[in-house]
């Protein structure tokens, strides 16, 4: 099945507020293997210069993918995620997330077009606090290989 | 964590030496969990092969965590992480065994930008395979 053209320009309302607490920092750490005690430690954070235990940067994907999930998993978007795969990331941060953060990421399809037998699909999300302060722009290129028009 | 690098300090040109992060079976088990990605091409040894895959294969993510580990290691604590970037180039494969894949980042200062900032070109490899090209972090240095 090949992604729904249509869907191009596309913006998927932003998700539900995400809260990061220091639980989920410290638990997304110890998945990427990263002992850095500015992800665990309130005071090395602080002593650091940051108002308390910040996330690694890739930890913004968690968020990220959640403001997606609506599109990826839109039934009218046609994306079989079996045969997705991840082609390109890149952040732009004002800051990192930290534990107390509560933000919201919102979606925007911003191209689809064909490589070869493949499908590219970008998408470009806003992760913003609550109180409207950006935090982070992701830029995410899907891969679905043999999805081609 | 390493000691904090001074802007002052940084040269363009300068390496950094590389750094090996293990990607287990288990490595993938928690972040599909952590992350909240669980294609089955991450953990279902079946479906990736039906799918035309060698095996099983580590999240994109879960690399580019490895290479923005290895940036904030050799930034230090002061420093902040102001834009970071990557093209997956081929998968990190994990085979069903006790020592999984092995990720070896290494860098250079590309540049030294205004603001203190410096820009770091990355290269991560998994045996023979580059599995991020264009890899990039734009850092702020104390």
């Amino acid at each position: 099945m090949a992604i729904n053209r249509e869907y191009l320009g596309r913006t998927f309302p932003a998700a539900q507020p995400y809260e990061i607490s220091r639980v989920k920092i410290a638990e997304f750490a110890d998945a990427i293997g990263d002992p850095n005690p500015l992800y665990r430690d309130r005071a090395a954070a602080q002593a650091a210069g940051f108002a308390d235990v910040i996330a690694p940067p890739t930890l913004a994907i968690v968020v990220s993918m959640a403001g997606s999930a609506a599109a990826v998993a839109d039934p009218g978007l046609g994306l079989n995620y079996a045969m997705v795969v991840h082609g390109e990331q890149r952040f732009e941060y004002s800051r990192q997330l930290r534990a107390g953060d509560v933000v919201t990421a919102q979606a925007t399809i911003t191209d689809i077009r064909d490589a070869g037998r493949n499908v590219l699909m970008t998408t470009k999300t806003e992760i913003v606090t609550v109180d409207g302060e950006h935090v982070c722009t992701a830029h995410s290129t899907l891969v679905e290989r043999g999805g081609a028009a | 964590m390493s000691a904090q690098v001074a802007y002052n300090d940084v040269e363009a040109g300068t390496e950094i030496a590389p750094a090996s992060y293990p990607a287990t079976r288990l490595s993938l088990v928690k972040y599909c969990g952590a992350s909240g990605d669980f294609n089955v091409i991450h953990w279902n040894e079946r479906i990736a092969k039906a799918v035309g895959l060698p095996n099983v294969i580590a999240h994109g993510m879960f690399t580019m965590a490895q290479a923005g580990r290895f940036v904030t290691d050799w930034a230090g604590p002061g420093a902040e992480v102001v834009e970071f970037g990557v093209r997956f180039s081929s998968p990190v494969v994990v085979p069903d065994d006790d020592t999984g894949a092995t990720i070896v980042v290494s860098g250079t200062v590309e540049e030294k930008l205004d603001d203190n900032r410096v820009t770091l070109a990355l290269t991560a490899k998994s045996g023979e395979d580059k599995v991020l090209t264009r890899a990039r972090a734009v850092v702020r240095l104390p």
